[in-house]
C-alpha cells in the first residue's frame, strides 16, 4: 500500500475529469428530465475544436499562448453543438413522451461521432494533441504529471464559477426555480426556454474544458472518446444524485477513486487475483454504482431533488 | 386509407428498385465471365480500413492493390486481369465474419488477403474453408490459427484454406524475451496485455521464454484495449521497480500506456510485438516512445535487396498512406495468390476452370517464389517457412531495426 497517496491522486484527477463532464448531464436532467446521451459527443467535439485551433496557429506557437485560444475555440464548438442540439433535436420533442427525446439523443450521439469520423481529416484513428514539455512534478509522497496541471486548476475554478452562478445570479436563481417547477416558474415571468438553452450551453462549456484537459493529459483526442467518457459521466451523475450539480462532482471523484483503487489493490486481496487489474476497473466502477443505487437510490447528494430524480 | 396506399406504393417501388439493381449486378457478372479473352479475377482484401488500426489496414490494402496492378502490367497471367475488392472489418471479429460471407458470395473472388487481427481471423476461417476459398493473412501471428488450440503439445492443422506470410507469436514472443534477457541484460519484467487473441497469446509466449531463460515476471496485468487512462497501472509499474514492461497488444492502447508509464516517472522501456511497430505509435506516445522496442515479423524491407523494387513501385504508385508494417508481407500474400492462379490457369489451357477455388487452394500449398520479404512458401500447417524476425527500437522518433535473425533453439 506504499503507493496509496499516488493512487488517491490518480483517482481524484481522473474523477475531476468525469465530474466536469457529469455537470452537463446533471444540469440538463435537473431542468428538463432529459438524459442527454449525446453529451459525450459534445465533449468530443470540444476536443476537436481545440485541436483545430492549434492546427490553425502557426507551427511552433508556444502552448502558453495557444492554450487560451484553444480553450475558447473548444468551448465555442461545444456550446454551438449543445445549443443546436437543444434547438433542433430536443425542443421539438419537449412535450413528447420521455422515450422520444432519449432515442433522439442516442441517434444524435451516433451522428456526431460519425460526422467527425468521416469529415475531420485523419480522424479515423486517434489524433495527437499538443502536450506540455517536461517530466512529472515530484511532491514527495506523490508526483503530478505535467499534463494534469490544466485539469487540477480548471476543475475547481469551473466548479467555483458554477456555484457562484447558480446561487448568486438572477439567471442562476431562475434556473433553480425552473428545475423545481417549470410551469410555475413560467407564470412568474421566467423565460424557461432561455433557461434550458443556458443549461445546455454551460454543460457544453464544461465538457469542452474537460476535453481540453483530456487532450493535454493523454496527448490525443479521437472520435470515439465521447462514448466511454459519456457513460462514465452519466454514472458519476447518477452516483452523485442526478440533478444535483455538486453531486455530479462528488460522484465523478468517487468514480475516479473507485477505478484507481480497484486497479491498484483488488488484485492483492487473496482469492481475487483474477478479478483485479486494469481490465476490471470498469466492472468495479459499475459495482459501486449498483451498491449506491441499492443502498441510497437517490444518489449520494440526491436528497434535495429527490422528488424529481 | 391514404396512408395505406402510400405504404403500398413505397413497398412496390422499393421492391422494384431492388429487383432492378439485382439484375444489374447479375448482368455485370455475366459480362465478365462471358468475355473469354479477358477474365477478371478478384482478390479480396479484409483489413481495418477505418478505426484505430486503419493506418496499418490501409497499408495492407494499398500493397495488395500494387501487387494486382503489377501483375496486370507484366501480364503475369495472360488473359486474366486482377482486381481487388477491399472490405473494412474495423478490427471487429463479427464484421470480419460478415465480410467473409460477402467475399465467398462473389464468384469472381478467388483468393483473399487478410485480415490484420488474429481475433478477426478466427471468425473468418470457417467460412472460407467451407467455400474452399484461399485466405492468406499477412499479419496474423496467433499460433492456434494454423496449429490448433493445443499447438504447444500437439500441432494439428484446422483449416486447409488458411495460410499466412507472417510468422507466429510462438516465435515472436520468445524472440523478444531472448533479446531482452541476453542482449539488453534486463532481468525483471512487468507484463501487461489487452486480453485479445493476439495480445494475450504474445505476452504468454514471451513470459514462458523469459522465465525459462532465468528472468523474473514481477507482475501480470491486463487492460481494456478501448481504455486510455492507465494512471493507476503506471503507478504500479513504477513502484514495482521492474527493468522493463512487456506489452502484448496494439498501438492505440500501447502508445498511451507507454506515455503514461514514463509520465509517472518510470524511466524504463516498453517492449512489444509487431502491432506496436507503427509510425502512429511514435506519434501518439510522443517523446515518451523514445527507447521503446518492438519486434516484428520478417526482415526490415528497407534492408532487403528484394524489397527495393517494392518500395520504389509503392512510391511510384502514388499512394497517399505509407505501406506500414505489413505492406511487404501483404504484397507477398497477394503475389502467392497470383502465382497460384497462374499455375491453375496454365494447367487448364489458359482459362480459369470452373472449380478454380479448390484448385487454387492446392496450388497455394505448393507455391514457392522469391518475394519481397524473401523466399515465400508454406509448411504443412499453412505457416510461412520464412522465420525471420527483427527487433526495432524507437530512435529519433522512428522505429530503427537493431537486430534481425531467427529464434535460437
Amino acid at each position: 500500500m506504499h503507493d496509496l497517496p499516488q493512487q488517491l491522486v490518480n483517482g481524484l484527477i481522473l474523477g475531476a475529469l468525469y465530474g466536469l463532464i457529469a455537470v452537463g448531464y446533471t444540469m440538463v436532467y435537473g431542468i428538463i428530465q432529459l438524459i442527454n446521451f449525446a453529451h459525450g459527443e459534445i465533449y468530443m467535439i470540444g476536443g476537436f475544436g481545440a485541436l483545430t485551433m492549434y492546427l490553425w496557429l502557426p507551427g511552433g506557437t508556444s502552448l502558453a499562448i495557444a492554450m487560451p485560444l484553444m480553450l475558447l475555440m473548444g468551448i465555442a464548438c461545444s456550446v454551438l453543438v449543445a445549443v443546436g442540439a437543444e434547438r433542433f433535436a430536443y425542443r421539438p420533442l419537449r412535450n413528447a413522451p420521455r422515450l422520444a427525446p432519449l432515442i433522439t439523443a442516442i441517434g444524435l450521439s451516433i451522428t456526431l461521432q460519425q460526422v467527425v469520423w468521416a469529415f475531420y481529416p485523419d480522424a479515423k484513428a486517434d489524433r495527437t494533441f499538443p502536450q506540455f514539455s517536461g517530466g512529472p512534478i515530484d511532491l514527495g509522497a506523490f508526483t503530478i504529471q505535467r499534463g494534469d496541471l490544466f485539469l487540477i486548476i480548471a476543475a475547481p475554478v469551473c466548479m467555483g464559477f458554477l456555484a457562484y452562478f447558480v446561487a448568486k445570479t438572477r439567471t442562476g436563481r431562475a434556473m433553480q426555480a425552473t428545475s423545481q417547477d417549470p410551469d410555475t416558474a413560467q407564470l412568474m415571468g421566467i423565460n424557461t426556454d432561455r433557461i434550458v438553452v443556458t443549461a445546455f450551453a454551460i454543460g457544453g462549456a464544461f465538457a469542452a474544458v474537460a476535453a481540453m484537459a483530456y487532450g493535454l493529459k493523454y496527448g490525443q483526442v479521437g472520435f470515439k472518446m465521447g462514448f466511454i467518457a459519456g457513460l462514465k459521466a452519466f454514472t458519476a451523475a447518477v452516483l452523485g444524485g442526478i440533478g444535483n450539480i455538486y453531486g455530479a462532482m462528488i460522484g465523478g471523484l468517487a468514480l475516479g477513486l473507485a477505478e484507481a483503487l480497484a486497479t491498484a489493490y483488488i488484485q492483492d486481496i487473496p482469492g481475487m487475483e483474477l478479478l483485479g487489474g486494469g481490465a476490471w476497473k470498469d466492472v468495479w466502477a459499475f459495482v459501486l454504482l449498483i451498491l449506491v443505487l441499492l443502498l441510497r437510490p437517490q444518489g449520494l447528494l440526491g436528497e434535495r431533488v429527490a422528488d424529481r430524480a | 386509407m391514404r396512408h395505406r396506399s402510400q405504404l403500398i406504393l413505397t413497398a412496390v417501388l422499393t421492391t422494384g428498385a431492388l429487383t432492378l439493381s439485382a439484375c444489374g449486378s447479375r448482368d455485370e457478372g455475366g459480362d465478365k465471365s462471358g468475355d473469354k479473352g479477358n477474365t477478371t479475377v478478384v482478390i479480396g482484401v479484409d483489413a481495418p480500413l477505418s478505426g484505430d488500426l486503419s493506418a496499418i489496414g490501409i497499408g495492407i490494402k494499398n500493397s495488395v492493390d500494387l501487387a494486382a496492378k503489377t501483375a496486370n502490367k507484366n501480364k503475369e497471367v495472360p488473359g486474366v486481369t486482377f482486381q481487388i475488392k477491399a472490405l473494412d472489418d474495423v478490427a471487429n471479429p463479427s464484421t470480419g465474419g460478415q465480410n467473409a460471407t460477402t467475399l465467398v458470395g462473389n464468384k469472381d473472388v478467388l483468393g483473399v488477403v487478410g485480415p490484420l487481427n488474429s481475433s478477426v481471423a478466427q471468425s473468418m476461417q470457417k467460412t472460407f474453408n467451407s467455400a474452399n476459398l484461399v485466405e492468406i493473412s499477412p499479419a496474423n501471428t496467433a499460433p492456434e490459427l494454423t496449429q490448433g488450440a493445443n499447438y504447444a503439445k500437439q500441432k494439428e492443422r484446422q483449416f486447409k484454406t488458411y495460410f499466412r506470410t507472417a510468422t507466429t507469436d510462438a516465435l515472436q514472443g520468445p524472440y523478444a524475451a531472448q533479446y531482452a534477457y541476453n542482449t539488453l541484460k534486463l532481468k525483471t519484467v512487468y507484463s501487461v496485455d489487452d486480453k485479445k487473441t493476439y495480445g494475450a497469446g504474445l505476452a504468454r509466449t514471451f513470459r514462458q521464454e523469459f522465465t525459462k531463460l532465468g528472468g523474473k515476471v514481477v507482475a501480470t496485468d491486463h487492460i481494456n484495449p478501448d481504455d486510455r487512462d492507465f494512471g493507476a497501472i503506471a503507478t504500479k509499474i513504477k513502484n514495482s521497480k521492474a527493468d522493463f514492461v512487456y506489452y502484448g497488444g496494439e498501438y492505440p492502447a500501447g502508445a498511451p500506456l507507454s506515455k503514461q508509464i514514463k509520465d509517472a516517472g518510470a524511466k524504463i522501456p516498453v517492449i512489444g510485438g509487431d502491432a506496436l511497430q507503427s509510425a502512429d505509435y511514435v506519434k501518439l506516445a510522443g517523446k515518451n516512445a523514445e527507447g521503446d522496442f518492438a519486434t516484428s515479423v520478417g526482415a526490415p524491407p528497407e534492408q532487403l535487396d528484394t524489397a527495393k523494387k517494392f518500395i520504389a513501385d509503392y512510391k511510384a504508385g502514388g499512394y497517399s498512406d505509407p505501406y506500414e508494417t505489413y505492406g511487404a508481407l501483404s504484397y507477398d500474400a497477394a503475389w502467392a495468390i497470383i502465382q497460384a492462379v497462374k499455375t491453375v490457369v496454365n494447367a487448364n489451357d489458359g482459362k480459369v476452370p470452373s472449380d478454380a477455388r479448390a484448385k487454387i487452394v492446392e496450388a497455394t500449398q505448393k507455391v514457392s517464389f522469391s518475394g519481397v520479404t524473401g523466399q515465400v512458401a508454406f509448411d504443412e500447417y499453412g505457416d510461412t517457412t520464412n522465420r525471420t524476425l527483427t527487433v526495432y527500437q524507437v530512435k529519433g522518433g522512428k522505429h530503427t531495426p537493431v537486430k534481425t535473425g531467427e529464434l535460437e533453439k
